[in-house]
């Protein structure tokens, strides 16, 4: 069987323009997540890590656009061009694109906006990415909830083992907007604080924005330093209820489980699981109980929502991104927000940054619609 | 495992007021979607309270894959491993609309979570999901058309790589008043050559 790899790879974040910014940042224990008073965003306050839009506009006038661009097509272009740029690759029909988001640009359907509507739709984000590099094949745009980043990289793999592509680029963002706060606060999934992912007194979501972006490849020529191979990849839905998880966590179970079987590995050669963790009590507990299922309650696990909130479409990917660099510096990062275990069944939660010889990881995630993600990944041998 | 070796064991289609399957019209409605997909509903017997809690773009695509599942034998009570693997091109941008009028003027400020959960195109996935109980492979794509090359290829790399003994495939779209559902299901068995070239002409 070919190998695939995830590879090169970037976070615009509230931390920078880069991923390493974001990484020494989490290594330092540092969130990004900050008190944000803006009634026009929603009537109260509310936590969130954002990405200052004066300092995005002046790093992407550097690319010379040559019309006017939403800020979430700001902040993937960005993202993006780094990625291209480091992979030194040609963009021709052997190059897939993959966009994922969960609303794209639906700030724009706002009467304040002053781009057109049309841009909401989310096909017109993937012709504007495309032809601001030039790909030469049609975007495939992953509108997953909250699995869609982690999806894309599982998609770009398949699209890559069936012959399609050699190479995929993946662009993921979505952005704070009043239409996504004001729909979890009506869901009361706001924290009133900074989220605490699987603790006691956890009480809810911080919603936070990013851009990831990342090379999947099938050639091992150029790697990125800290690439990894992608060993297993599955989604599977709870066949529960559209909006809230399941209680017996069958879903990300059965995905972690159809993962393992692609990867040939059992639950004990995970060295590290970068868990999904909203710190909605519903959420957390499921998968303190699939991971229990699983036999993974003494896997460290982090969830990496303390330092940027939920960032929707781009989670996914962006906590598959740090994964890889915690593989690549043996390090394993601290589940911040995390006091005293709030869940029913064990589970190592990562108190602390520790230095830790890794080999392998899990990356999960779980989203509205009953879906979960899984994906495994493995350190390059040296 | 031989790639062209899958089947299309049965289509749906859904459009201008009439459902048709494997080509032949078995439903024929009137009016606006409301009032055509209640009559659908009554029609078939479907039984399921929870489908007038649905937006309009679930129950497009439940209906269609109501019929399609029924007509394939698929039972709840009997787990398949069936990826549910849709496209559109307007994501969920019917019921995004309805979101954003009731958060546009802060004097009418009335944002509902009945409403919010379905701002998302892979909800109708979950609908089907749990009515059929399917706890498989899940993806949905947002291309600019119908493009049965990305999904004939998508389809059958689950295939191939087992993640799934079928793939209930194809496009679900609801914008303004236009709507259109054309799924099929793609199996070991069937009358049809799962390839580009005969999803095309089914379509």
């Amino acid at each position: 069987m070919n190998n695939t790899y995830l590879s090169h790879n970037n976070i615009v974040s509230s931390f920078g323009f880069d991923s390493q910014a974001a990484v020494v940042n989490i290594k330092n224990e540092v969130s990004g997540l900050q008190l944000v008073d803006n009634p026009k965003m929603l009537p109260e306050p509310f936590y969130s890590s954002l990405i200052p839009a004066e300092k995005t506009r002046s790093v992407f006038e550097t690319l010379n656009p040559q019309q006017e661009y939403t800020r979430l097509e700001q902040i993937l272009l960005v993202s993006l061009e780094r990625v291209i740029k480091k992979s030194q690759l040609e963009l021709n029909d052997r190059v897939g694109l993959i966009i994922s988001t969960t609303k794209g640009n639906i700030d724009v359907l706002s009467e304040d906006s002053p781009f057109h509507k049309n841009r909401a739709y989310l096909g017109e984000l993937g012709k504007i990415v495309q032809s601001f590099f030039g790909f030469k094949t049609e975007p495939i745009v992953v509108s997953n909830a909250c699995v869609s980043g982690i999806l894309a990289v599982a998609i770009a793999k398949r699209f890559i083992s069936q012959g399609r592509f050699d190479h995929v680029f993946i662009a993921s963002g979505d952005l704070v907007t009043p239409f996504i706060l004001s729909g979890f606060h009506s869901f009361q999934a706001l924290s009133p604080t900074l989220c605490r992912p699987y603790c006691k007194t956890r009480s809810g979501i911080n919603i936070g924005e990013v851009a990831a972006s990342a090379l999947v490849t099938r050639s091992d020529a150029n790697l990125a330093e800290e690439a990894v191979k992608i060993l297993g990849d599955a989604s599977c839905n709870d066949a529960n209820h559209i909006s809230g998880p399941s209680r017996t966590g069958e879903g990300l179970y059965r995905a972690v489980r159809s993962a393992l079987s692609e990867a040939g590995l059992v639950s004990e050669e995970i060295d590290y699981i970068s868990a999904h963790g909203t710190a909605t009590s519903f959420n957390d507990e499921m998968e303190a109980i699939a991971f229990d299922r699983l036999g993974m309650q003494k896997t460290p696990l982090n969830s990496l929502k303390g330092y940027f909130g939920h960032t929707l479409g781009a989670s996914g990917l962006m906590e598959a991104i740090i994964g890889m660099h915690s593989l690549h510096q043996n390090t394993l990062f601290t589940s911040k927000g995390f006091q005293e275990l709030g869940v029913s069944k064990p589970i190592n939660v990562i108190t602390e940054t520790t230095p830790r010889e890794l080999k392998t990881f899990l990356k999960t995630a779980s989203g509205f619609g009953g879906c979960n993600a899984a994906v495994i990944f493995q350190k390059l041998q040296k | 495992m031989m790639k062209d070796n899958y089947r299309i064991a049965s289509y749906c289609h859904i459009k201008n007021n009439e459902i048709s399957l494997n080509g032949a019209l078995i439903f024929k409605g009137e009016g606006p979607f409301k009032t055509f997909i209640k009559m659908a509903y009554q029609h078939f017997a479907v039984d399921y309270p929870k489908f007038f809690k649905m937006d309009n773009l679930s129950k497009l695509a439940f209906m269609a894959g109501d019929v399609l599942l029924k007509h394939e034998k698929v039972s709840p009570e009997q787990e398949e491993n069936i990826a549910i693997v849709f496209s559109n091109r307007a994501s969920s941008l019917d019921t995004d609309r309805k979101h954003q009028e009731s958060i546009q003027d802060v004097t009418a400020y009335y944002p509902s979570p009945a409403v919010f959960v379905y701002t998302l195109p892979n909800i109708c996935i979950g609908e089907i999901s749990i009515k059929y109980k399917l706890y498989s492979e899940n993806s949905f794509f947002i291309f600019d058309a119908f493009n049965p090359d990305y999904l004939f290829e998508y389809s059958s790399s689950i295939l191939d790589s087992g993640k799934a003994e079928k793939v209930l495939c194809g496009w679900v779209d609801f914008d303004e008043e236009n709507y259109e559902a054309f799924i099929y299901l793609v199996s070991r068995e069937g009358s049809f050559i799962h390839s580009t070239e005969e999803i095309k002409r089914l379509y």
